[in-house]
């Protein structure tokens, strides 16, 4: 007779271990927590991750302003409620006058950065938006924070240009970091489903992996809560964190934060889709920094949570709060309108015992804020 | 004022004593403010907590420490269990002698939006839906200055026609001293007028803060807490469950939070009535009172979590989630709160003070809430019975 196997251990108990010992989990032991970690210990475990990477008890944010410079867009994706086909007569592109107006604005508020993105535009390729950029930087000293790399390979292809090639001249321009809009979920399946018009997983990551070895600083997102399954978000964030992983071992640019928030149903084409629920967004914060050992930040998404929830936010693992937006359209398309000046991210912040401080799009501190 | 007298009737069903907190089973781990230590080693030994350790709850920022206490106290009242009503409000009146500094709904006679339905128009609304499955009407209005006794009474007959099969939970406390003051019964005997109409539950408005101090600013006009407390002793002695408030998130200090609740508690240990406890937070917009702020969600939070702990006796904590927001409010069945309210239909008097919720959710979206928050739906009455499918 052979001897009887030795009992496994329960997987959320082995999961629950690995992460109090702070080791890199594995992807089952990620989804045995998302399905089965008590709530407040998933928050005892991100605070206490969180603490590793940030040990001041400090709260970021920074004072920005999303431009669109359009709402005409391709894609056509299911879960958005701000685009327009091409042809359409609410479609706009803005006028310079208009973009510099929204910029002085900005700077006047102690505004740092301007998030500039748009739609997959069929006239507007790299050269076009480079025009634009180079406006921007010879009139204002604002650092731009722009484009997802569903427009940078948008825009490539219409110009006819490698990745490689967009990119340079992006920079060359005056593009300074990406944001990490377009991830959705990086699952060819979900995106096959909610985002076929978008660019795939793979060419998402090849626009960052480049941009990482050419010094870009970008972030990335996860938009959850719309079709996929627990484990394609677990997928996510494997894919996340080995390309992180490569871009640290460059040393050159890399991801500063990851910002995951839920998909907004109202307006959209998936507008049937029960929201994903408080709960569900906390749970799956806490997940993303246990998993995501080599991200140092965590934003909360106020902008789909609300105040209250962004404030409980950190204490399940986020250590900032995103940016002021004083101007936001993309959400607020989808019927959610949280709206929080300064002074509320501020108060929310210290409310909670933690230092608000302003930071720029690298998390410095910005001088004479506290 | 004529004090209330406590002439409860002798053949009365009353309530039995709730259970109180076993020892509880804790994660020290959980807990990184110092100051929660004492209160621990007190929840872990199955003591009572005292106002010393109100404080250190009512004071601290410690959320994951706050939220597991509560938690386990959560654990050891209800388990997994969270509770819901299918109900419609009813607002019988907005014209108020109170004119209460902290309420946006209240208008005086006259005034443009001032209204009063007749019991005829009040019964309209309750029979709207006829297939929703309403188990409890919740009444709650005003001291209207020239309204006579006979109107509440008839209001609830005809209620009780056109849903037979709905609870009348109705009339704050205040509302009764009101109806007492206007008739020149005591309060006893307003209830017992009341009962016999069909009144079977009463809400629990009206108590915001009991100390003097904050009544003063907020609410002079209005019943005092002790004549508050001692009404809802009234009705529970004649086998009326009442809930139990606390509007936070004004003037009042973590002080007077922490007396509320612990008045609250003694109440409790003399009648057993309260079947639960609904911190309410306070909404500034279009009120005398003003204010720039809502609450924030560690405030909300806090609350519950101290009320759980501190509230022994009680059953039930309710959070509210036409004040908190959904999203809070689910967070909250982790955090202490094992009841979500209902359906509500139409919400008025929050609304009117600029909450920017739903004015109903559906029993669907509300079974979502509790299962994807990792909890038991539990559809309930007005008692608590479940009237879940076996």
């Amino acid at each position: 007779m052979t001897p009887p196997a030795p009992a496994p251990r329960d997987p959320l108990s082995e999961a629950l271990a690995a992460a109090e010992e702070g080791q890199r989990l594995s992807p089952t032991q990620a989804l045995a927590l998302l399905g089965s970690a008590e709530l407040l210990d998933l928050g005892r475990l991100a605070h206490g991750a969180r603490l590793r990477h940030n040990p001041e008890p400090v709260v970021t944010y920074a004072v920005d302003r999303n431009i669109n410079f359009t709402n005409v867009c391709t894609a056509g994706c299911r879960f958005c409620a701000f685009f327009r086909p091409p042809g359409h007569e609410e479609g706009y592109v803005l006028e310079r006058a208009e973009l510099a107006r929204k910029i002085q604005e900005t700077l006047d508020l102690g505004g740092t950065q301007i998030l500039i993105q748009g739609g997959l535009h069929p006239e507007i390729g790299v050269e076009a938006i480079c025009d634009t950029f180079r406006f921007i930087k010879e009139n204002f000293p604002i650092h731009i924070h722009g484009l997802s790399p569903p427009e940078v390979v948008h825009m490539a292809r219409l110009d006819g240009l490698s990745l490689a090639e967009a990119l340079d001249r992006l920079m060359a321009a005056g593009l300074g970091s990406i944001p990490g809009g377009g991830a959705e979920i990086l699952s060819e399946r979900v995106r096959g489903l909610v985002a076929p018009g978008k660019c795939t997983a793979d060419e998402w990551l090849q626009v960052m992996r480049l941009a990482h070895g050419k010094g870009l600083m970008t972030t990335a997102t996860m938009m959850f809560g719309s079709v996929e399954t627990p484990a394609e978000r677990i997928e996510h964030l494997t894919r996340l964190r080995g390309l992180q992983d490569e871009s640290l071992a460059k040393g050159r640019g890399r991801f500063t934060a990851f910002i995951p928030w839920s998909f907004q149903p109202d307006h959209t084409a998936l507008a049937h889709t029960p929201p994903a629920t408080a709960v569900d967004y906390l749970r799956m914060l806490a997940v993303s920094r246990l998993f995501l050992d080599n991200f140092a930040h965590l934003q909360a998404s106020w902008v789909t949570q609300g105040a209250k929830i962004a404030q409980v936010a950190l204490t399940f693992g986020a250590d900032d709060l995103g940016s002021t937006m004083i101007e936001e359209n993309v959400v607020a398309a989808a019927g959610v309108s949280f709206r929080l000046p300064r002074e509320e991210l501020v108060r929310l912040a210290e409310d909670m015992g933690f230092v608000a401080q302003q930071r720029d799009t690298f998390y410095r501190p910005v001088a004479g804020q506290a | 004022m004529p004090p209330v007298a406590p002439q409860a009737k002798p053949d009365c069903p009353g309530f039995a004593r709730p259970a109180a907190l076993p020892p509880l089973k804790l994660d020290p781990r959980l807990i990184s403010d110092p100051a929660l230590g004492p209160v621990a080693a007190k929840l872990a030994a199955g003591q009572r907590l005292e106002l010393a350790d109100g404080l250190a709850l009512m004071n601290s920022r410690d959320l994951l420490g706050l939220g597991s206490l509560a938690h386990a106290a959560r654990l050891a009242k209800n388990g997994r269990r969270a509770f819901y009503v299918v109900n419609r409000h009813i607002n019988y009146s907005n014209v108020c002698s109170n004119q209460c500094a902290f309420c946006a709904f209240w208008r005086q006679e006259g005034d443009a939006g001032a209204y009063l339905l007749s019991p005829a128009q009040a019964a309209e609304l309750a029979a709207q839906e006829p297939g929703l499955p309403i188990s409890e009407l919740h009444i709650v209005g005003s001291c209207h200055p020239q309204v006579p006794l006979s109107y509440y009474l008839e209001l609830l007959s005809a209620l009780s026609q056109a849903r037979p099969q709905a609870a009348l939970k109705a009339f704050t406390p205040v509302e009764i001293d009101h109806l007492a003051h206007k008739s020149g019964l005591s309060p006893a005997q307003v209830l017992d007028l009341l009962q016999a109409a069909g009144l079977g539950a009463m809400p629990g408005g009206g108590a915001e803060v009991f100390s003097p101090r904050v009544r003063a600013r907020l609410c002079p006009e209005k019943t005092s807490g002790s004549r508050w407390l001692a009404i809802s002793g009234l009705a529970h002695a004649r086998g009326i469950p009442t809930n139990a408030t606390m509007l936070y998130g004004h003037i009042e200090t973590p002080a007077e939070r922490v007396e509320h609740l612990l008045a609250l508690r003694e109440q409790q240990d003399k009648s057993h009535g309260f079947s639960a406890f609904i911190p309410l937070a306070y909404h500034p917009h279009n009120t005398k009172l003003g204010g720039a702020s809502h609450t924030s969600g560690l405030d909300d939070l806090r609350v519950i979590a101290s009320a759980r702990l501190l509230l022994d006796n009680f059953d039930h904590i309710k959070a509210y989630w036409v004040m908190l927001g959904p999203k809070l409010a689910q967070v909250a069945l982790n955090f202490g709160a094992d009841d979500l309210d209902g359906t509500i239909v139409e919400e008025r008097i929050t609304h009117e003070a600029g909450a920017t919720t739903a004015k109903g959710l559906t029993e669907e979206a509300l079974r979502s809430m509790i299962s994807t928050a990792g909890f038991r739906p539990v559809r309930r009455d007005s008692f608590y019975n479940s009237l879940e499918q076996q």
